[in-house]
């Protein structure tokens, strides 16, 4: 088991690596010498030549990046040109909002999806399923900024019922935190639930053609305990996989989510950087969460292993 | 000598037939062309010109004079969505169009050769993927500049890996048929056996991810202008449109309602269409 999470981590080293030269490539990208933009309106050649010193862009591209690199790997994304403050520590401080956005949305997704997709699969070919179907296309199609507009629109500015915006801390105050993220979290778990759920109805639907389902069936076990017990179980392994590698949507969904309820987490932030120009701060977010949206994958790898018998046996 | 009228009629393919059959497909369909329809006639239709204002109709509820209402500058909704639906359209195709030129020739090459090149092409591709589409659609557009554009080249960029994958995994299951032997073993090239035996035989799914990320691409598009980072005022676009009305919601909320509802459409349509194509054309469904 060792050996295999060992292997799998060594496979995930090159990617990363091709992730912190994408990344890098990104500010070569910027039009223009970014290094005029700093110097300011007199571009006095002294100052342009301490800064190009400084910023070592008169090494050779090769040298640049592995500088860069070695300060990732110490933890210095760079600094924050609007707030001064380094990128690792803003980073720092928008992560665990933007991570109770996304458990939240997770809970609604598994709550809504899972169920939706077990009912559709057993009752294929009815209206439920049919209705199951078309909420999903639905949840898939719809984008999340718009049914957070509508939420706002219906939820706050009509009925008056939760804040249209804002956060609170769940340390600060449990209710209120729980009221500022009751309306984003639906929004971002909506779309969640609808690929869950088409995942879920196709691992059911492939699982409940099985013998043994037949054989438990056979048995005379009663239908709620064949589906729950014994397909659902089975149905639930790549299930598993699918909800470790959402990690990614949710973090891109949240980008708009907190845009439009105003909750200071890493989507904002990403946002803010964009509009102020601070691209420090965009790289070091998607460093982040490419290495986060790596880890999962591996997370997933491993339990998906630790789940199945047959392939824990098998190593 | 055969007239034309005397030849058989070639009999509608397996998957056409399956794919008439299939209503959803047919809806899907029909919304698509509707909203292409209008966005090509756009120029044509007895409409204002989108970026007009008018001082003396601001936020108007919906009425005779202006279907869907009017704007906080009085321009009509109706005008800037029609005109919006070039955006989002123009947007959706485009950016794909750059994403299948791209990257199903990387991975043609991959499945095709296999070893390093394939391991140097798959490892871009999952580091690619490791970054989610619209946080690297959003950093690429950051760092293009804001433009309609720069939207679509960064959407179609983050959308790349995508069709590198697949187009590898088919590669790999075609390149092991007996005709592709075939045309190694009469003498012909790699380009000439990539050109002529594989690709053809790998068009179909990309055809259907094609179309599914044509949907996905409408959503980032919408999303891109929605930040100000894709088309930029006063050209309309429905993402810029909704970003305009959230500060508007309690005055005008028809300003968020119909937007939305145009991208909720469109995007639908191509789910359904996609959908549709999958089942005809997957073999399995057979």
């Amino acid at each position: 088991m060792l050996r295999y999470i060992l292997r799998r981590v060594l496979i995930a080293v090159p990617t990363l690596i091709l992730v912190s030269v994408f990344v890098f490539t990104l500010q070569k990208l910027l039009p223009g010498d970014p290094v005029l933009a700093m110097a300011g309106e007199d571009r006095d050649p002294a100052t342009i030549a301490f800064l190009r010193e400084k910023y070592r862009l008169n090494d050779p591209i090769l040298v640049q990046y592995f500088v860069w690199l070695g300060d990732v790997l110490r933890g210095d994304l760079g600094m924050s040109l609007r707030t001064g403050l380094p990128v690792t520590e803003l980073i720092a401080q928008k992560l665990p909002v933007t991570i109770q956005l996304a458990i939240m949305s997770m809970f609604w997704a598994l709550l809504i999806g899972i169920p939706m997709g077990i009912v559709s699969a057993v009752r294929k070919g009815t209206w439920a399923d049919w209705l199951a179907n078309i909420v999903a296309l639905s949840g898939l199609s719809v984008p999340n900024f718009w049914l957070g507009i509508m939420l706002i629109l219906l939820v706050s500015v009509n009925l008056g019922w939760l804040p249209a915006s804002g956060y609170e801390s769940p340390f600060v105050d449990l209710k209120r935190s729980f009221q500022t993220m009751l309306m984003p979290s639906l929004v971002l778990g909506t779309g969640l639930a609808a690929a869950l759920m088409r995942h879920t109805r196709s691992a059911m639907l492939g699982v409940l053609q099985s013998d043994y389902i037949r054989t438990a069936r056979a048995k005379g076990l009663a239908e709620r305990r064949v589906i729950l017990r014994h397909a659902f179980r089975n149905a639930l392994l790549p299930v598993v996989t699918l909800t470790a590698l959402l990690f990614g949507e949710l973090l891109a969904g949240a980008v708009l989510t907190e845009q439009i309820f105003t909750i200071p987490g890493f989507g904002k932030l990403v946002v803010d950087a964009v509009f102020n120009r601070d691209y420090a701060v965009v790289q070091g977010v998607v460093l982040v969460t490419a290495v986060g949206f790596i880890l999962m994958n591996l997370l997933a790898d491993v339990l998906y292993v630790l789940l199945n018998p047959r392939m824990r046996d098998a190593l | 000598m055969t007239a034309v009228a005397d030849l058989p009629r070639r009999a509608p393919s397996r998957s056409w037939r399956k794919f008439r059959r299939n209503p959803a497909a047919l809806v899907g369909g029909v919304v698509v062309a509707f909203f292409v329809a209008i966005a090509v006639l756009a120029p044509l239709l007895p409409i204002p010109d989108p970026a007009a204002t008018d001082w003396g109709a601001i936020r108007k509820a919906p009425s005779m004079a202006h279907w869907l209402g009017t704007d906080e500058i009085g321009r009509d909704i109706l005008s800037r969505m029609i005109w919006g639906a070039q955006a989002s359209l123009l947007a959706g195709v485009v950016s794909v169009g750059i994403a299948v030129a791209v990257g199903v020739p990387f991975g043609l090459v991959a499945g095709y050769f296999g070893g390093w090149t394939d391991g140097v092409i798959s490892r871009a591709t999952e580091a690619l993927l490791a970054m989610p589409f619209l946080i690297l659609a959003i950093a690429l557009a950051a760092f293009l500049g804001p433009s309609l554009t720069n939207a679509m080249i960064a959407i179609g960029l983050s959308a790349v890996p995508i069709f590198i994958r697949l187009t590898r995994g088919q590669v790999l299951s075609v390149k092991t048929e007996d005709y592709v032997e075939g045309a190694r073993a009469i003498g012909l090239g790699h380009l000439a056996i990539m050109g002529r035996y594989i690709l053809p035989n790998v068009i179909p799914p990309i055809l259907v991810q094609a179309t599914l990320t044509v949907a996905t691409a409408i959503i980032a598009e919408a999303s891109l202008s929605f930040l100000g980072l894709g088309q930029q005022p006063p050209a309309p676009s429905w993402g810029s449109m909704l970003n305009t009305a959230k500060n508007f919601l309690s005055q005008a909320p028809w300003m968020a309602v119909w937007p939305g509802t145009a991208i909720f459409l469109v995007v639908i349509g191509f789910n359904m269409l996609g959908d549709g194509l999958r089942d005809a054309l997957d073999p399995r469904e057979h």
